[in-house]
């Protein structure tokens, strides 16, 4: 019963302004839902509360029915999936085999378990012919495929996506996008590719001044021109031409 | 390629060099590492002036050169500012050991003289052996050695974290370099006056960046272990570990002990 669960989140960097205030919203089992706002309202935040990466919050997050804190942070991380917004934050060692690798050495697999989860995992993002490319020598695109690999090789029940979009190709766009539609599993993804949320997304929510503004049907809010305007938002390209 | 690109590309380039080397990679880390710290402790234990036992122990490098295959030349690429170093610092030795040892034709060899270029070899070895540690077990492989002689977890990750914070600062310089140029066209370097602040933004942002790495790597499972485990499968042999190392234990003690170069002069001369 893969859910994520939180209560009356309040989060703030400084201890004075309020990043994210009084945040309240339940994620099911097998869901896809899209996280939009404006630029600074707190997406990426949110995410890495979700995570642990930050704490000290107000309310309460449970990932799977386990509470998020300093305590649960093993149990928490094995059952979360955390794609960065930049790559090269993700990926550090020197081949693609070894950084998908890592975290599954990591939970002490055994030499073939990790094997078999390194070629998995490439091949839902069709980088199997990379395995052992330096990661430097990819582009800024295979780059994000490889970090999207080294999170599917741990089999999270959740997945976080930081603008997974960023710096690909159209093709490796739609690549992704059919990757995303693809993988099972609770996904919840930040992005400013309204498309890809279109796509990918049944549900969105929709934040700004720290707190939620929409939380429905994702087609709904992307379709209300005012309200994304009063947001900071735009019309997704494939809507605003077809209107 | 300017200055910054060309460290960068060999920092990468060492990377996919290391620890790739088929056969001998059987031989444990381990093995390799309590060689090399042998050969440098022997190395750096020499007198001064003792320049021919000194030379002799340079047999170790040329034999494990040519045996992994690494390359003196490309080596000597790599390292060379480093030596530039040792020499800059080998330089004091001419003014504070002005004794005349022998004469060379009308020339006076001083202590100095010798003592620096003692210096300036102990250098170049102690690199040399470094560097090919690094070549022959690959950064990860260096640090599980590391581990298995009982340096603190804690210690062999700053290790492994500093190598790999270099490639993050160099990348980092050479993007803020690049930013600052395009907006600073037909200047050279940096002006002065933007050195501190450039500095300071330097730091902030690698910091940054190295934060984010860490992160990733605890949400990846990471627990301040495990992560210089051995690359792939590597086969490991226990039987040729010890032989490699008991071989070159005696080979290196019989350098230090006996005057090598002087026996082999006197049998065949
Ligand atoms: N480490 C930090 N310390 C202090 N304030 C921060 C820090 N990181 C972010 N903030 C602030 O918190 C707010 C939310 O930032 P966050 O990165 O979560 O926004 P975001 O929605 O992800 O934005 P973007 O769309 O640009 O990625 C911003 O106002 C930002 O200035
Ligand atoms: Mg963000």
């Amino acid at each position: 019963m893969a859910e994520i669960e939180v209560s009356h989140l309040t989060f703030s960097y400084d201890g004075k302004r309020d990043v994210l205030s009084d945040m309240s919203f339940r994620i099911g089992e097998g869901e896809t839902v899209g996280l939009i706002g404006a630029n600074g309202t707190g997406k990426s935040t949110l995410l890495k509360l979700l995570v642990g990466l930050l704490s000290d919050h107000q309310g309460s997050i449970l990932a799977d029915g386990v509470k998020v804190d300093k305590k649960s942070l093993e149990t928490v991380r094995r059952k979360i999936g955390y794609v960065f917004q930049d790559s090269d934050s993700q990926l550090f060692l020197s081949t693609v085999y070894e950084d998908v690798a890592f975290g599954p050495r990591n939970y002490g697999y055994s030499g073939e378990e990790v094997e078999k989860r390194v070629m998995e995992a490439l091949g839902q993002v069709h980088m199997e012919e990379y395995r052992d490319r330096q990661i430097y020598r990819l582009s800024g695109g295979q780059k994000k495929l490889a970090s999207i690999a080294t999170i599917l090789s741990m089999e999270p029940k959740i997945l976080l996506f930081d603008e997974p979009s960023i710096a690909l190709d159209p093709r490796n766009r739609r690549q992704l996008i059919h990757i995303l539609k693809e993988m099972k599993g609770l996904k919840l993804i930040a992005s400013h590719d309204l498309d890809l949320v279109l796509d990918t997304c049944q549900r969105t929510i929709l934040i700004a001044g720290g707190s939620i503004v929409f939380d429905g049907n994702t087609r709904d809010i992307l379709t209300d021109e005012k309200l994304l305007r009063e947001n900071g938002l735009e019309l997704p390209l494939s809507l605003s031409r077809s209107t | 390629m300017n200055k910054l690109q060309q460290a960068i590309a060999m920092l990468h380039e060492v990377d996919s060099e290391a620890g790739r080397s088929g056969d001998r990679s059987r031989i444990h880390p381990a093995a390799r590492l309590f060689v090399n710290v042998l050969f440098i402790l022997l190395t750096v234990s020499f007198h001064k002036y003792n320049m021919m036992g000194l030379l002799s122990m340079g047999l170790y490098l040329l034999i494990t050169g040519i045996w992994e295959e690494l390359s003196f030349l490309k080596g000597l690429k790599r390292i060379r500012y480093i030596l530039f170093l040792i020499a800059l610092l080998g330089m004091a030795n001419l003014f504070f050991d002005r004794n005349i040892i022998f004469q060379f034709g009308s020339m006076n060899i001083t202590g100095g003289m010798i003592s620096m270029a003692t210096l300036f070899i102990k250098g170049v070895f102690t690199v040399y052996a470094a560097y090919f540690l690094l070549m022959e077990t690959g950064i990860e492989g260096s640090c599980a050695a590391l581990g298995s002689f009982g340096i603190p977890k804690g210690g062999v990750t700053v290790v492994l974290l500093t190598y790999r914070y270099l490639i993050l600062l160099l990348k980092e310089v050479q993007r803020m370099l690049q930013a600052y140029q395009l907006r600073a066209p037909g200047q050279k370097g940096i002006h002065i006056r933007a050195w501190g602040s450039f500095v300071g933004l330097l730091l902030l942002r690698t910091m940054e960046r190295g934060k984010d790495v860490y992160d990733s790597m605890l949400l990846r499972g990471y627990g301040g272990e495990g992560l210089w485990k051995e690359a792939g499968s590597r086969q490991i042999s226990s039987g040729l570990s010890v032989v490699y190392a008991a071989a070159w234990t005696l080979a290196l003690g019989a350098l230090r002990v006996f005057p090598v170069f002087q026996i082999a002069g006197s049998l065949f001369g």
